[in-house]
């Protein structure tokens, strides 16, 4: 009973991967040197759809004509530098995946670090009290105790005059 | 009492930054080319298909550039707010239909040639305005949506204001609400037509 079910479920699933839905995989562009520029380049650049995922792994339509676009600019012979520009005059810095160094930017790139040695210098702080309150707290010597007791015994002793 | 005071401070700090950052619109992403001139293009005229229509005609007059496309939802919200801009208003406003058949996820194009897809792009553009009412000076086809990279569109539908220059200076991305309209985009234009 439950191989048939399984033999099924097989069944199904392979209708399934031949229906209506499923697409021809996109054509690669003729050399791998081309595909392999792109996928470079596009891995560097957001989807601005789903933001947060690359150009290159992005299958959103807006991605898909980016990267024909970017595979043009390949032919024509731009520079990775170029292409890069090509995108960024478009779309602003915005789908960049690693945000130029410039004023606006400097607590992005710096912040961290600034965090950081914040957080280092508050640690150092907060140990070096630590050992100075634990300094005071170690026991006493047997000088230290014996004079602690004299004076406990001093007290209760009748007051001098 | 300095034990629980800092604490409850940096406690503060997140709860401010996590408010104003859920409050920021991920989508709104700043537009490059806001104080730069309107890209170059010639499309076909969906009112005149044997025509052509380029930004540069529009030099002299402050426009309106809105990109739309039938099977966009978010442009059927914005619709009535462009419709009723059109009654009161003398702005020119340019339809920028963006890959209408393409676009589509419905459809699969790839089997499509150029004349076939032209056709279904002005059939169903003009059965939509006529569905929804056309407050377009006039509306052009980018079939392949290659001017809409050229305008930076990622999200349609998205609404420029153009100067008596040809400069964009405004870009608005998502349905125009009449909020938007009143508050930023009818201020500007009044500003700009001085």
């Amino acid at each position: 009973m439950r191989r048939w079910l399984l033999i099924l479920l097989v069944a199904l699933a392979g209708l399934a991967g031949n229906g209506p839905q499923a697409r021809e995989a996109a054509p690669l562009a003729a050399d791998e040197a081309t595909e392999r520029r792109l996928v470079a380049i596009s891995s560097e650049l957001r989807c601005l759809v789903c933001q947060n995922e690359s150009l290159s792994g992005s299958n959103a339509e807006l991605a898909n004509d980016l990267r024909r676009e970017i595979r043009n600019l390949i032919h024509e012979g731009r520079s990775d530098a170029e292409i890069m520009e090509f995108m960024v005059s478009r779309y602003g810095d915005f789908v960049r995946y690693r945000p130029p160094l410039k004023g606006t930017t400097l607590l992005l790139w710096f912040g961290p670090g600034l965090l950081f040695v914040a957080a280092l210098a508050a640690l150092l702080l907060y140990l070096r009290r630590r050992e100075r309150a634990l300094a005071d707290q170690r026991p006493l010597s047997g000088d230290e105790t014996r004079r602690a007791e004299a004076l406990l015994h001093d007290r209760d002793a009748p007051p001098r005059p | 009492m300095n034990r629980f005071l800092w604490p409850l401070i940096g406690f503060g700090v997140l709860v401010v930054l996590l408010a104003v950052g859920l409050n920021l619109n991920p989508r709104d992403v700043p537009s490059p080319l806001v104080g730069k001139p309107a890209p170059a293009f010639a499309l076909t005229r969906l009112d005149a298909p044997e025509q052509q229509f380029s930004p540069k005609e529009m030099l002299g007059k402050v426009w309106l550039l809105n990109v739309w496309a039938s099977w966009c939802v978010s442009c059927r919200q914005e619709h009535p707010v462009l419709v009723e801009l059109a009654k009161r208003q003398s702005v020119p406003l340019v339809g920028l239909n963006y890959k209408e058949v393409r676009g589509d996820g419905a459809i699969d194009s790839s089997k499509l040639d150029a004349a076939t897809e032209k056709r279904m792009v002005i059939d169903r553009a003009v059965s939509w305005l006529a569905r929804h009412g056309d407050p377009y000076t006039l509306s052009v086809l980018d079939i392949d949506g290659r001017v809409g990279i050229d305008y930076g569109v990622y999200g349609v539908p998205e609404t420029y204001v153009i100067d008596k220059a040809g400069i964009i200076r405004m870009k608005h991305t998502g349905p125009v609400t009449p909020d938007i309209l009143a508050g930023k985009i009818l201020p500007l234009l009044g500003e700009l037509s001085r």
